[in-house]
């Protein structure tokens, strides 16, 4: 029975971490369900804008508030989890307190005390994070994409981490061995008073349960990840590292395109000719669904933060449009989800279901109002790219089923035509020198 | 006024520095025309060797891939190629973002590699070379503030040319509250010129003018035809034509030399 609580740990840890992992590769083949896209090259950028962006946080800092707070609780998370590897070791040993004895207690109270101040700063920006989203409602928190899931999603968040951190200072602070050696409790020490009148066993308990709810709670925050926008802790580095590094107004020329238009101007080729038939089906152009997107677009979405700050910046969105790029990527992610889900439980082929991302998740509407600024893409955070997702579905709707709005129907006619959007002759284009 | 085109100068045997592509909106809009005008009085003023494609010029097909015609796109661009490269051109400057963009990023691939510059690029290089000279002129003292095109800016990543251009002027260069990297947007690109806006509460020009405004600049200088035309008519929609003028820079350098 001695080591009752030690196996008990041991199966909670392993059973967390198993969950996890096979999210993970759940996760890893819904990416891998979008179209082949080569971003192999360059990887000097590559990695330089992953450290930049990702690990330096380089973009989040342009709105210098909630870009501070962020990399508080960012570091504070980051670090404190160094704590997480002794509490696992404690658990799995019966030790407490494992690395006191292992690192000497002068650096062991650096650590720890670090670890408290970190966990308080983290506590008050979380606090203020909530404030931002309940108090003040910030505008780009109040969307109509951000109800239901998605709202209660960031709220979610947020309490993990106030709980978490509450939970470190707590089981420090009942700690009645590690407060008589008076050592890195930085912050600890000044709530310890409050369980002085407490017997020696009430707090010993304390602190047991404190210790007990901070691990299970770490182990479902991970399972949790999956499931919620928090997913960009995780993803947030492969997507900076894989972004478009291309200058952003050029968009991907249609190889299969490229083919056709060439050989009908190839004056040599024969105009009785009959087309080779492609093999297989033909190939289709633009995206009607998330399998058509390419797996750079579906990991974009699934590490949205839903932070907003495309939306916000957005021309269409700004006024009054049905179009918020936001909306974009969370509406990819809950299709390739569904998707997933479809495969998952037809033991692995997917089973049509009659939806699609285009008009069940997305709608012209929205895809017709994007001006293609990219102010959308300067902005994210973690690069994301929600234009060329609304271009592709645009190639969609006009290449496999001719429609677009009839005034860009009459500009095309024209192109075709006269070489020109406007309906003037290609003879007079030098006009304008003798007027 | 006097104006090469390919054909002439390959006919007389020679070959022009570069080429000078005026696009659709430059050929056909009324407002535009006069920014390639003033251009061209540039060109011919510092002497540059340049020539036109004149009919042989066609649509980039920047409208159409944005609009999603893929097809479209690639006809336009090979038949392009096929001219630009029938008179071997090297270098090309256009005072339009949207054929400087698929010029210089898309044509490529399909064939055709050129040097392309955005004329505010071409205009600074001409200014260091000294075969210009910029002085404030009539704009001396007035407050300016430029609008960055999406396609030259956040697209192509140019913001400065087109500023030290202003500076130039010896005039106030003033900087609305969402510039550079975080201008909006004039609501023209990606078709949107050629359609009426999605339902909404506001147009997205007025939006942009309304920027604009709130500093009170004198006049707001653009680089793009396609803003030209949403700026005025977002000055016009506010009733502030008489306060504030829509202008090309390379119009204001032009006018500033007495060209
Ligand atoms: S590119 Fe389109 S979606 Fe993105 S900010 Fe501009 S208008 Fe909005
Ligand atoms: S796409 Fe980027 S900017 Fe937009 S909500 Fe997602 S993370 Fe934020």
């Amino acid at each position: 029975m001695q080591y009752l609580p030690n196996i008990v740990f041991a199966l909670l840890l392993i059973g967390g971490v198993g969950f996890f992992i096979q999210n993970i590769r759940k996760l890893k083949r819904n990416i891998h369900l979008g179209k082949a896209i080569d971003r192999s090259d360059q990887k000097k950028e590559r990695w330089s804008n992953m450290f930049k962006i990702a690990l330096g946080q380089s973009k989040m800092v342009r709105r210098p508030v909630s870009g501070f707070l962020h990399i508080i609780v960012y570091v504070g998370f980051i670090i404190i989890n160094i704590e997480v590897l002794e509490i696992i070791l404690d658990g799995l040993l019966g030790t407490h307190r494992l690395f006191l004895g292992l690192l000497g207690s002068a650096f062991y109270s650096f650590l720890i005390g670090v670890f408290e101040v970190l966990a308080f700063l983290v506590l008050v920006s979380v606090i203020v994070f909530w404030a931002r989203r309940n108090v003040l409602r910030i505008k780009r928190f109040w969307y109509k994409e951000m109800t239901a899931w998605p709202k209660n999603d960031g709220n979610i968040i947020l309490y993990f981490e106030m709980v978490l951190m509450s939970l470190f200072l707590l089981m420090n602070a009942t700690d009645i061995h590690f407060q008589e050696i008076n050592i890195g409790n930085t912050i600890s020490q000044y709530i310890s008073p409050l369980f002085a009148n407490l017997s020696e066993g009430t707090n010993h308990v304390i602190e047991r349960t404190a210790w007990w709810i901070h691990i299970v709670g770490i182990l479902a925050f991970l399972n949790y990840l999956y499931y919620s926008k928090h997913l960009h802790i995780l993803l947030a580095f492969p997507n900076t590292f894989y972004a478009n590094l291309k200058p952003k107004g050029q968009f991907a020329n249609n190889a299969t395109v490229t083919k056709e238009v060439q050989t009908m101007m190839d004056p040599n080729a024969d105009p009785y000719a009959v087309p080779e038939e492609p093999e297989g089906e033909p190939e289709k152009f633009g995206a009607s669904d998330v399998t058509d997107l390419n797996w750079v677009q579906l990991m974009n979405a699934y590490t949205c933060t839903e932070c907003g700050r495309c939306s916000s910046v957005c021309p269409a969105n700004q006024t009054g449009k049905e179009l918020s790029p936001r909306a974009i990527m969370m509406k990819t992610r809950d299709r390739v989800e569904e998707v997933g889900k479809n495969i998952d439980a037809n033991k692995g082929e997917f089973k049509e279901d009659g939806k699609q991302l285009l008009n069940d998740y997305i709608s012209p509407e929205e895809l017709w109002a994007c001006t293609s600024c990219n102010a959308c893409v300067e902005e994210c955070p973690v690069n994301i790219d929600p234009l060329s997702i609304i271009m592709d579905m645009r190639q969609y709707l006009v290449m496999e089923q001719s429609a677009a709005p009839q005034e860009l129907n009459t500009m095309m006619g024209n192109i075709e035509n006269n070489g020109a959007p406007w309906p003037y002759n290609q003879m007079d284009r030098l006009n304008w020198k003798d007027e | 006024m006097n104006v090469p085109t390919m054909a002439e100068l390959t006919a007389q045997g020679k070959q022009p520095d570069v080429l000078f592509w005026v696009g659709c909106a430059g050929s056909f809009d009324d407002r535009a025309k006069k920014i390639t005008k003033a251009f061209v009085k540039i060109l011919t003023h510092a002497k540059v060797n340049f020539a036109v494609l004149g009919t042989e010029e066609s649509c980039t097909g920047d409208p159409a891939k944005r609009s999603g015609n893929e097809f479209l796109f690639q006809m336009q661009a090979m038949t392009n190629i096929e001219v630009l490269n029938a008179y071997d051109v090297k270098k090309i400057v256009t005072a339009c973002p949207h054929c400087f963009n698929t010029i210089k990023n898309e044509y490529p691939e399909l064939g055709g590699s050129y040097e392309v510059m955005h004329h505010t690029q071409f205009l600074k290089t001409l200014l260091d070379e000294g075969k210009i000279s910029i002085e404030g002129g009539s704009y001396k003292g007035k407050k300016i503030t430029f609008h960055d095109p999406c396609y030259l800016g956040r697209a192509n990543d140019v913001y400065e040319a087109p500023r030290e251009l202003i500076r130039k002027l010896e005039v106030e260069l003033i900087e609305m509250k969402r510039c550079k990297i975080n201008g909006l947007c004039c609501g023209a690109g990606g078709a949107q010129m050629f359609k009426d806006a999605e339902k909404g509460n506001k147009e997205v020009n007025v939006l942009r003018t309304e920027d604009a405004l709130e500093i009170k600049p004198d006049i707001i200088a653009t680089g793009c035809p396609f803003c030209n035309t949403m700026m005025t008519d977002g000055v016009k929609n506010k009733e502030k034509e008489d306060d504030v003028q829509v202008m090309d820079i390379a119009e204001m350098i032009a006018n500033a030399q007495d060209l």
